[in-house]
């Protein structure tokens, strides 16, 4: 190489303490900070989330009024969508690009700290609502007109807790388009990136494309109360159904930002312990591709039925229908990488194995909602909480749980207690199911979501659901316990964790330098196929 | 080892910062004033005009430091790539915020006009809910909300304002030209030229709204036609304002001789915002005065 390469540091001046935290410019600092945070929300979503089971242990009304119960509805989805995906991920990309694409940091550090920085105020904003005289916004974490409009205090302060979310997430966005697209090590080829990478730089532009659109969305609700517009109002030319088609704009590709990067864990993690290069690297980045683009004209299958034209309902159940192309490719690929591999077992392959085999399930729940006369009898039951909650808690959360046990040896340089973690995975794995399948049964029998009380006869099955829930939450106490233990100490981690790992994390030290590459590796390092090694 | 013999391999990597934690803090007071002000609770009117006040001083503060790392020569080409990509990534996110509200215009006329008149398979709501509606625009809905009024046209200030900003748009670029060629006096002149007609659209703009609300009694009331004009119009006339002030920096920067023909990022960001502005304007004009 010709060319010399020196990293500014600066050492002197450091702070320390919580300062250190409050004004790092470091991408390691950056992406904890963010993972904290997201472990916290997670257990505050999860509180709500165990009220919520709680109150439907029986028929009839016992813990809490229904107008608390919409809250917990509502607060239940907007904290852990906003507050523990999303973060989770980021924390992510954060730890992981620099060090995946050969880079000493992210491209804009001081934002960096900033996209972090607003998220905290953000939650302190939208959880303070609880407190406000009226209580928490309850329409939902989609915030339909006009019930939203209908809130008290709480709404304004909602709606601006939701325009700081936006403004942090598209500049997270920008950050992590902008360390991909140019802080790659020389040789690294747009074709040469791992696969988490690739999701994220899909992920971060869809971030980018439909944040906008719900602060748009939001701003004009709060112009409809404050300052008497009528975009949601029918006598004014408006129309509520508006709301809806702008909102899932953003709320469609949104989902895919909530799962794209799951696939990119995955796929780094199943040709570890598969000790295989992953199958059809070229079709999964185009599957990624075409699942983003699909996910911009997908939207209307939310609003079945609101009463749009047949046309339209026709046009967007066919082009939901053909989302599963794609997604089929890459399951496809994920299995064929098992194929006749030499599979190990460990915590994060269980996750992933897991992951395959749930999301899936959620993946079908969706395709049968994609039928519009089917999904007139599923909508507003049951049967849609079960499809998401496949998809986004054994889809994403089971992946970014599996992310955080394969690259914890990196962080930290300690190995978790697999054993403690195994725990962990099959108390997670069976409860959530125990958690999630008997809701299939409960919407196809009618029973309606965001609803505090129910007939007799769905007795059982919420009581079997709520027992799911409870150990559910309670297994996430041992996932603390691993992290905590492995920070703490364990067994020394060598640079290559795991003997099938390949990619550029893996050629530095655990820990990892705190700059992660303050030389650009040398480009044979960088595998001609990801993962095509020696 | 010299820094400019290799300037391209050096990684840059900023010191801790506190500006972000002021402008989030910044952020949290202005919305927390916004929301007591809309509530009417508290002094909100004067936390939200704190808040706006710190975020003020923290952007003074960020870009001054960031315009001393670029006069240190801090920044080599790749950060200055970096800079590029999240400029262009950033408009993109305004391209899409502005379609959010063009998607509500677009959705209102094509859509719910003939909706609301029984159009689709809406027959009952015009034979029973609002009967005998007949689609129109400029439309303040079946309930005529807000009263009768004028709506606007593309002949008058908003031909004008085409104009202006268009021009803008080419002095901006020949102030660019001027810049390339190292000639600063063609630079300031046309960049003030553009300044000058950016805060002129923005006081005809206001002279336009004024009008529309007082004489054609077109308010935010008025229905969606109100609406969509208003919000359209008003967010556009804030970005053009925030553009003519980046522009004001930028002229000080000029004036002070920050750029060189060949690293001047910031004011070709600035151009880039300001044609962002400009481009947006077109569709409105086509979409909201013309068509």
């Amino acid at each position: 190489m010709n060319t010399v390469a020196v990293v500014h540091e600066y050492h002197a001046g450091h702070p320390s303490g919580l300062w250190r935290w409050i004004t790092t410019t470091n991408h390691k600092d950056i992406g904890t900070l963010y993972l904290c945070f997201s472990l916290l929300m997670f257990f505050v979503g999860g509180a709500f989330a165990m009220l919520i089971r709680a109150e439907l242990w029986t028929p009839g009304m016992q813990l809490m009024d229904p107008e608390f119960f919409n809250e917990m509805t509502a607060l239940h989805g907007l904290v852990m969508i906003f507050g523990a995906i999303m973060p989770a991920f980021v924390g992510l990309a954060n730890w992981m690009i620099p060090m995946m694409v050969g880079a000493p940091d992210m491209a804009l550090p001081r934002m960096n700290n900033w996209s972090f920085w607003i998220l905290p105020f953000a939650f302190i904003l939208l959880l303070s609502t609880l407190f406000m005289p009226g209580g928490a916004a309850g329409a939902g974490w989609t915030m339909y007109p006009p019930l939203f409009l209908q809130s008290g205090v709480a709404m304004p302060f909602q709606v601006f807790a939701i325009h700081l979310m936006g403004i942090s997430s598209v500049m997270g966005g920008i950050n992590i388009i902008a360390t991909i697209l140019n802080l790659r090590a020389p040789g690294m080829s747009l074709m040469k990136m791992p696969m988490f990478v690739w999701s994220w730089l899909i992920t971060a532009y869809l971030l980018i494309a439909v944040m906008p659109v719900l602060a748009g969305a939001v701003t004009m609700m709060l112009m409809d109360k404050y300052f008497g517009t009528s975009f949601f109002n029918a006598a004014g030319g408006g129309d509520p159904v508006l709301y809806q088609h702008v909102f899932w704009f953003f709320g469609h590709p949104e989902v895919y930002i909530m799962i794209l990067p799951a696939f990119g864990i995955i796929s780094e993690i199943i040709p570890t312990f598969s000790r295989k290069p992953l199958f059809g690297y070229t079709s999964m980045v185009f599957a990624i591709a075409s699942i983003a683009f699909l996910s911009f004209i997908v939207w209307a299958h939310h609003m079945f039925t609101v009463g749009m034209p047949l046309a339209a309902d026709l046009f967007f159940m066919f082009t939901t229908m053909l989302i599963a192309v794609p997604t089929g490719v890459k399951v496809f690929n994920w299995v064929a990488t098992m194929w006749r591999g030499a599979l190990s077992f460990e915590t994060p392959m269980l996750f992933a194995v897991a992951f395959v085999f749930l999301f899936t399930i959620g993946g079908f729940s969706g395709v049968m909602l994609a039928l519009v006369p089917a999904d007139w009898q599923y909508h507003q039951t049951y049967f849609v909480v079960a499809h998401f909650h496949y998809v986004l808690v054994t889809g994403s959360a089971f992946a970014i749980m599996g992310a955080v046990y394969y690259w914890l040896p990196k962080w930290t340089g300690h190995m978790y207690n697999e054993t403690l973690a195994k725990w962990h995975f099959w108390l997670s794995v069976i409860s959530v199911n125990v958690l999630y399948f008997p809701m299939h049964f409960l919407g196809l029998a009618g029973m309606p979501r965001r609803i505090p009380d129910y007939p007799v006869q769905f007795t059982d099955l919420n009581q079997i659901v709520s027992v799911g829930g409870f150990v559910f939450g309670a297994s996430q106490l041992l996932f603390v316990a691993c992290i905590i233990l492995c920070v703490r100490g364990g067994k020394k981690a060598e640079a290559r964790a795991w003997d099938g790992a390949h990619g550029l994390e893996w050629t530095l030290p655990s820990p990892a330098p705190y700059h992660s590459f303050a030389e650009p590796p040398a480009p044979n390092l960088i595998w001609t196929h990801p993962y095509q090694g020696s | 080892m010299s820094a400019e013999a290799h300037a391209g391999s050096h990684y840059y990597l900023p010191h801790p910062s506190h500006w972000p934690i002021l402008g989030s803090v910044g952020l949290f007071t202005t919305a927390v004033g916004g929301a007591l002000w809309l509530e009417d609770m508290g002094f909100g009117k004067y936390v939200l005009l704190l808040g706006l006040i710190i975020i003020c001083v923290m952007m003074f503060g960020w870009f001054g430091t960031v315009i001393r790392e670029s006069l240190s020569g801090t920044y080599n080409a790749q950060v200055d790539r970096s800079f590029r990509w999240g400029m262009s990534f950033f408009i993109f996110s305004e391209v899409m915020f502005f379609g959010g509200f063009f998607g509500a215009l677009f959705f209102a006329r094509v859509f719910v006009e003939n909706w609301l008149a029984g159009g689709s398979n809406s027959l009952f709501t015009n034979l029973i809910i609002w009967k005998g509606y007949e689609p129109v625009w400029p439309s303040n809905g079946p309930g005529n909300l807000g009263g009768s009024f004028e709506g606007m046209t593309a002949t008058g200030l908003a031909a004008i304002n085409t104009l202006i900003l268009l021009s803008s748009g080419l002095t901006v670029t020949i102030a660019h030209w001027g810049l390339k060629e190292g000639n600063r006096k063609k630079l300031c002149w046309f960049l003030l030229f553009t300044i000058i007609l950016g805060f002129a659209f923005v006081a005809l703009q206001g002279h336009e709204f004024l009008d529309a609300w007082y004489k054609q009694h077109l308010t935010l009331g008025t229905g969606i036609y109100g609406s969509t004009f208003f919000m359209l119009t008003g967010f556009h006339g804030l970005h053009v304002t925030i553009g003519a002030i980046m522009l004001t920096v930028i002229l000080i920067r000029s004036l002070r001789g920050h750029f060189t023909p060949q690293h001047h990022f910031a004011f070709e960001a600035v151009s880039w915002y300001w044609h962002f502005v400009d481009v947006v304007w077109l569709g409105l004009f086509i979409f909201v005065y013309w068509l």
